[in-house]
């Protein structure tokens, strides 16, 4: 038991701007499951990436050893080979074929061409009842829910005689029954002597099933403990131990009165309309107050703001009050009118019209405010434009400029201004800083905190722990579609956010 | 904060050469119908570029010209129309049945063939935006569902004769007003007049608009070259259509409603949003457009074109038959695409458009001119959409980088 069967050593992984990997050291036992743990982009992905050969060999820099010999992998077909099976976070299942044509997809019984559907399925049914999974090998995918298909794809990989199966944040997308499921299925696979390296940043789940334990946080490897000597507090330190050195431009703000107030908010999926994505959520936002909303990915931040909104979820229960008053929100556009706005973590998917210039962007949201009788008034939108392009300092050759050909920052700004075009009383910003410079960082705080002054509500997600402590007032966390703690941002710290984060209870512990 | 639009002065010969480099899709397709029309002057030897010739292209381009302009809108929002075609013969038809058949008036026909094109429009609008079904597939089925109703209205012939004040709107030129015996149609000459004053007025407002609220302008003698030379375009639109017989009532209709739809794309909520909804859907839901009302007015609009263009197609043939519009669908297509219209929504001028059906007019015109086969015309036709994409493809290409 005491051998390596990999050592990833001194893997450096550099993309432009950024150092996503620095001399990750990554040691794995045989036959044992090992977590890996981090926030978000600690580089848990990177690393698995770089082992699977998605960044081939010479990309990156260090050494991966596998069975005591140095591997060089191209492609995945190369990692492949020597049994090493990922399972992503976005699943690589065909929806619309059945398990059997899934399973072996890419790697077809065949002779001289033609398919051998029979041996197939035959071989599928073995395997599947390995997994402990019986199913008619001929049933499509797609009608499965997403537990069983997670389990298929385990098939998939057992099929393909797997030594190190990996698995990338698995329970993200399942409910408790099926992440059970999954855990007896990796034990069952563990006595048959697979190697399992499980990422994910539920910690608890870590506990109950891994027997070693990595942490990445930034890049580097932060150590290695075997389970049993560690505890969840030590695990969440080794998680968010960085030093808070970035500066903030916080300013006192006196909260007002309550603006928005979200009642037993329970929300399904749109996806899959049984599972829940939000479970009874109560908040009150304050005029001239952030309210800083954390989490983990996953933890239904997002769904959240999409919800209120009207642009996500089957709504099962739950009322919004706005200004003392019952709001009903039906899609994207009643909100704005009655004065809440969403800034998408999303821009380019989903904030911007990369083609159309900034100044369209900017008055896209607003198309009743520049015109009359449905016709422009085109100075006037010209004008509106050119002064959010003062205001928050949007750098760009002309408002005719087409916003793709803009830095990150800018297009975040170009985002922004839309929102603040639409006047709104409640004002949701998404990841607000995502993928932005520290210069225009520090603006969009700046700008942020002006807004405070003129008595809008600010309601900010964020994944960036310090941003969320820099800023917010009060900061809500959620774990697993619920609200599971509230903090002032005096006694907020790095360790108490990932604490709840992670699953930790409100009464249980104290700080 | 201090302003930051980089307010840099330009050389003239920088400010050119940014004008070609931002609009160089736009100048190639222009160069490409230019070099068209040469190489068919030489081909058909000597009356391509007649003056004859020249008027009745732009006469047969009309029904084209007006399926494109539509087209345009439509994919821009990221969709497409199979059944213009179909539905232009069809619209023919029914008005060609209630004037022959059921022995209405002119007027009276042409409002409920436009009625009926606002319909269809609406019946097609909804099955997309408020069913779910591709515009591909409800656009194909309208496609036969308008084919077979043609047949059935014309009952497989030829419906004729319509009536003279019908057939004018597709045959006959502005008339002589004031000088009946001149040699060139008075009105038309007046009509050229005051629409390049109307150009050139509509210049110096926008120039004076933009001096007021202190936005960028170019330098005056640029200002002024550009007026003149557009005016002399317009103009020398005019002229070759004036010294052949004067201005076809048909390119009146098709003007008006180029300018229309330019302003609809460019000075309108609604033309915008098209632009957002066809560049980035998500988005455009996100920021509280009504994408289902804005799709099924815009097949409503895309309707009344299609009934506009049938209606100028009747009349110029002076008889709805069985095969009307077979077709039209893809040269409407070809047109908006070789105009610059991207597949990928978004992007795409009513200007484009026009130039794109003048290219697929000019190429059936002058292949015609030249007595080729209709078999080698299919085939060149396909060959030049093909070339036209790859150029357009390429040079977005080397635009991305």
């Amino acid at each position: 038991m005491d051998k390596y069967i990999l050592e990833m050593l001194n893997i450096t992984k550099e993309f432009p701007g950024v150092k996503a990997l620095d001399k990750v050291n990554f040691r794995v036992k045989k036959g044992e499951i090992h977590a890996i743990v981090g926030e978000n982009g600690a580089g848990k992905s990177t690393l698995i990436k770089t082992l699977s050969g998605v960044y081939p060999a010479g990309s990156y820099d260090g050494k991966i050893i596998l069975d005591e010999k140095e591997r060089r992998f191209n492609n995945i077909k190369d990692s492949e080979m020597l049994g090493i099976s990922v399972i992503y976070q976005e699943l690589s299942i065909v929806k619309n074929l059945s398990i059997c044509e899934n399973i072996f997809l890419g790697n077809e019984i065949s002779h001289n061409g033609v398919i051998d559907w029979n041996k197939a399925s035959n071989e599928t049914k073995k395997v599947l009842h390995k997994v402990g999974l019986e199913l008619n090998p001929r049933s499509i995918v797609g009608n499965l829910g997403m537990g069983k298909i997670q389990i298929v794809e385990i098939a998939k990989a057992i099929s393909k005689n797997v030594n190190i199966l990996i698995l990338d944040e698995p329970s993200a997308s399942l409910t408790e029954i099926e992440v059970e499921n999954l855990f007896q299925i990796l034990r069952k696979l563990k006595l048959k002597g697979v190697t399992c390296i499980y990422i994910s940043h539920r910690i608890h789940e870590v506990f109950e099933i891994a027997d070693t334990v990595t942490v990445l946080r930034d890049g580097k490897t932060i150590g290695t403990n075997k389970i049993d000597e560690i505890d969840e507090n030590k695990l969440i330190t080794m998680m968010v131990g960085r030093k808070l050195n970035q500066r903030f431009p916080r300013k006192k703000h006196t909260p007002g009165k309550v603006v928005l107030e979200i009642k037993n908010w329970t929300i399904n999926s749109s996806e899959n309309p049984k599972r829940p994505i939000l479970k009874d959520i109560n908040l009150k936002a304050r005029k001239g107050e952030i309210l800083g909303i954390s989490g983990l990915m996953g933890s239904g931040r997002t769904e959240l703001a999409m919800s209120i909104i009207g642009a996500y979820g089957i709504h099962k229960k739950g009322e919004i009050i706005l200004n003392k008053k019952l709001l009903k929100v039906n899609n994207p556009f009643d909100a704005i009118k009655s004065g809440i706005s969403y800034l998408s973590e999303d821009r380019k998917d989903k904030g911007l019209v990369l083609a159309m210039s900034t100044k369209n962007n900017i008055s896209l949201a607003s198309g009743s405010k520049i015109s009359k009788n449905g016709i422009i008034d085109n100075n006037k939108d010209i004008k509106i434009s050119e002064d959010y392009v003062k205001k928050l300092n949007i750098r760009c050759s002309s408002i005719e400029q087409e916003v793709r050909n803009l830095s990150g920052g800018n297009q975040q700004k170009v985002s922004i201004a839309k929102w603040l075009f639409t006047k709104p009383e409640v004002l949701i910003l998404d990841e607000p800083t995502r993928g932005v410079d520290v210069g225009a960082k520090l603006e969009i705080y700046n700008t942020i905190n002006h807004l405070i002054e003129q008595g809008i509500c600010i309601i900010m997600i964020s994944s960036e722990l310090p941003e969320i402590l820099g800023m917010s007032d009060k900061i809500l966390v959620m774990h697993e579609g619920k609200l599971n703690g509230e903090l002032s941002w005096e006694e907020a710290t790095q360790e108490k956010i990932m604490y709840y984060s992670t699953g930790g209870n409100i009464n249980g512990r104290k700080h | 904060m201090e302003g930051n639009i980089e307010k840099k002065l330009f050389s003239i010969k920088e400010i050119i050469l940014n004008l070609i480099k931002n609009n160089i899709r736009q100048y190639i397709m222009f160069l490409g119908l230019i070099l068209i029309w040469i190489l068919f002057e030489f081909l058909s030897g000597y009356v391509f570029l007649s003056t004859r010739n020249l008027s009745n292209l732009f006469l047969q381009s009309a029904t084209i010209t007006i399926l494109a302009m539509g087209m345009v809108l439509v994919i821009v929002a990221g969709h497409i129309d199979l059944s213009v075609g179909s539905f232009a013969g069809f619209i023919g038809a029914v008005v060609a049945f209630l004037q022959v058949k059921m022995g209405f008036g002119t007027m009276q026909s042409v409002m409920i063939g436009l009625i009926f094109g606002v319909l269809i429009g609406c019946w097609q609008g909804y099955w997309i935006a408020y069913r779910k079904i591709p515009a591909f597939i409800v656009t194909l089925a309208g496609m036969l569902i308008l084919r077979g109703g043609i047949l059935y209205v014309t009952g497989g012939t030829t419906i004729a004769p319509l009536h003279r004040s019908f057939k004018a709107i597709g045959q006959n030129y502005l008339p002589h007003l004031f000088l009946k015996n001149a040699v060139y149609s008075d009105t038309s000459i007046i009509l050229s007049i005051i629409v390049i004053i109307f150009y050139i007025i509509f210049e110096l407002k926008q120039r004076k608009s933009r001096i007021n609220y202190n936005f960028d302008i170019l330098p005056i003698q640029l200002e002024i070259s550009k007026i003149i030379g557009i005016s002399l375009a317009i103009g020398g639109v005019f002229f070759i259509m004036i010294s052949y017989r004067g201005i076809p009532f048909a390119l009146v209709v098709v003007m008006f409603l180029a300018l229309f739809l330019t302003f609809i794309a460019n000075n309108t909520v609604f033309g915008r949003q098209i632009y957002a909804i066809g560049g980035n859907q998500d988005a455009a839901k996100l920021s509280g457009i009504n994408i289902k009302k804005r799709i099924m007015l815009l097949f409503i609009l895309m309707g009344a074109l299609c009934a506009a263009a049938g209606i100028i197609f009747t009349s110029r043939l002076g008889a709805a038959t069985a095969g009307a519009g077979n077709m039209f669908e893809l040269d409407a297509i070809a047109g908006a695409v070789i105009g610059g219209t991207s597949f990928s929504g978004g992007k795409g001028t009513i200007f484009g458009a026009i130039i794109g059906a003048l290219i697929m007019a000019s190429i059936d015109n002058g292949m015609s001119l030249m007595n080729m086969d209709i078999t080698y015309q299919y085939i060149v036709k396909g060959l030049i959409l093909l070339l036209a994409l790859w150029i357009d493809v390429a040079t977005r290409q080397k635009n991305d980088i």
